[in-house]
């Protein structure tokens, strides 16, 4: 098992939830594939779904809810 | 009671033209801004200045209270809320108002009714302004739905009570589409809202959106004539024009005193917009709601009536009362606005964030930049899309097309992409140029030209 980050692809707001009252996509020690959302990005008011990019299990969020992050910011770490 | 120091709470391209607009009136301006907007234009140009949170607009431009502690900090004896964010939140009006201060805007009264569908659309019937056809509440019954479309006639939407953004809308065309729409409309509502409550609203095709700009005092009102902004794409405005190309006199004479009937109706203040669809080929108007604040596109009005809106707007909320005569306001020429966006029209208009590594502002007789630019300036990637409005101003529209080709041409945004080539686009076409579209116009011609390049 190797340790990777996932990064975020844009600048903007890191959300965790498809909407404020819906639960996580994805929770800390879940199994994760390639295609799965992880999280959105909003940019310019524009939504843009994060996906995992690796198949593994997520170790923990290094972004939080509503985070302004940068592009290439890493947002998670996962074990693959 | 004169203002002193205006306090704006905005940002962009709207807090640097509320900045000039106090400095031309010899009025101190306070901006307030968000950790992201803390090197823009607006902070620049502003007397004072106050961080007010972090990039997110909830906990910055939206922080009622972290604003009220700005103006009570700075000194500041009045708030203008610009467009978006605030503007239109009667909670916020009310609260300005309780602080001693005095909003930039019309009442929270004001604001609370045009902001309630059902209650603009009452205002409006009883002083007399049209309205799309439609039951007045919800229907529950598809036998008084029924009733009702064969009053108003075909095509009609069918809508949710509950619903919102487009979803649970059906369109139909004949009494038999009707018949075996509205049980499906009504049992998906209540699946999808737990609510089968319908309105039906008549489908008015084709139609364009033609706005009216009011200025009133709490007693008087006057119009400045209308604004076309059928030119959208996703609800979202993207050229704007003063005069209508499509209006007749007689047709905007009654436009424009609806206009005025409803302002007054409901003693309104400072500068609004009553926006309505305009049936070209019937001559018939009607409301669709009031915007009860600055809008993006009011430079248009400007042009070709020399009314500075913003001045006014802040003049009237000082407490003086409307200095402009109805048979005063004029309208010279023809003006046209468009809407210079960081996004990216080759790739489906993508959000284009970034740094402006070169930057070439048109200029001359007849032009006008409204923006948040400057040479090395880092758009943030946190609020709307919009840098700035190019604005022309000629003896006549053929003319403001030129002049509006020449101006794109000499606008140079280098280091992220904007919307430029879409205008350019536009002003080329022969349908723009004749003034031949509506609001459903846009979208498809954008789907038949999807090899427009990237402009930097």
């Amino acid at each position: 098992m190797t340790t990777q980050q996932i990064f975020s692809p844009l600048p903007g707001i890191f959300y965790r939830k498809p909407a404020p009252d819906k639960p996580e996509y994805k929770s800390d020690g879940d199994v994760i594939t390639e295609d799965d959302t992880i999280g959105l990005i909003e940019v310019m008011k524009s939504f843009n779904e994060v996906k995992a990019g690796a198949a593994g299990k997520i170790l923990r969020f290094l972004a939080e809810n509503e985070e302004a992050v940068m592009a290439g910011q890493p947002i998670a770490e996962i074990d693959v | 009671m004169a203002i002193k120091k205006l306090l704006i709470a905005n940002r962009g391209e709207i807090a640097v033209r509320i900045n000039r607009a106090a400095r031309e009136l010899g009025i101190g301006t306070v901006q307030v801004y968000s950790k992201a907007d803390k090197d823009s234009l607006a902070v620049k140009l502003a007397d004072e200045s106050v961080e007010i949170g972090p990039p997110q607009a909830s906990k910055s431009y939206l922080d009622q209270t972290k604003i009220l502690a700005a103006a009570e900090s700075t000194g500041a004896d009045a708030i203008h809320p610009g467009y978006g964010f605030l503007a239109e939140n009667a909670e916020f009006a009310a609260a300005v108002e309780a602080a001693g201060l005095i909003f930039v805007g019309p009442t929270a009264e004001s604001i609370r009714l045009m902001g309630d569908k059902v209650a603009a659309r009452e205002a409006a019937a009883s002083a007399g302004v049209p309205t799309v056809p439609g039951s007045e509440g919800r229907l529950e019954s598809p036998e008084a739905a029924f009733a009702l479309v064969e009053k108003t006639g075909f095509p009609v939407m069918i809508k949710a009570a509950a619903g919102g953004g487009g979803r649970g809308i059906r369109i139909a065309r004949t009494a038999e589409e009707f018949h075996h729409l509205m049980p499906q409309a009504q049992a998906e509502a209540l699946a999808a809202f737990g609510d089968g409550g319908l309105y039906v609203e008549k489908l008015v095709e084709g139609a364009r959106h033609i706005e009216v700009q009011v200025l009133g005092d709490g007693k008087d009102v006057i119009h400045c004539f209308e604004r076309e902004c059928s030119l959208q794409r996703r609800r979202q405005k993207v050229w704007e024009e003063a005069p209508s190309p499509s209006l007749t006199p007689a047709v905007r004479e009654q436009l424009c005193a609806s206009a005025v009937a409803l302002a007054k109706a409901v003693n309104y203040r400072g500068a609004g917009t009553l926006e309505y669809l305009y049936d070209d080929r019937t001559g018939e108007f009607y409301f669709l709601e009031m915007n009860t604040r600055i809008q993006v596109e009011h430079p248009v009005t400007e042009m070709v009536t020399g009314i500075d809106l913003v001045r006014e707007m802040i003049r009237i909320a000082g407490g003086e009362p409307l200095r402009i005569r109805q048979d005063e306001v004029r309208v010279s020429g023809h003006s046209i606005e468009v809407r210079i966006n960081a996004e990216d029209p080759a790739k489906n208009f993508m959000p284009s964030p970034g740094t402006i590594s070169a930057l070439a502002v048109p200029d001359g007789e007849g032009v006008r930049f409204d923006s948040m630019l400057y040479a090395g300036y880092t758009v943030p990637p946190f609020y709307d899309s919009l840098l700035g409005k190019l604005i022309v101003h000629a003896e006549d529209r053929a003319s403001a097309i030129r002049r509006l080709e020449g101006a794109l041409a000499e606008l140079t945004i280098e280091g992220l992409a904007t919307t430029k080539s879409l205008h350019q686009a536009l002003a080329r076409d022969p349908d723009v140029r004749a003034g031949h579209f509506h609001t459903a116009w846009l979208e498809p011609w954008l789907a038949s030209h999807t090899k427009a390049t990237p402009s930097t």
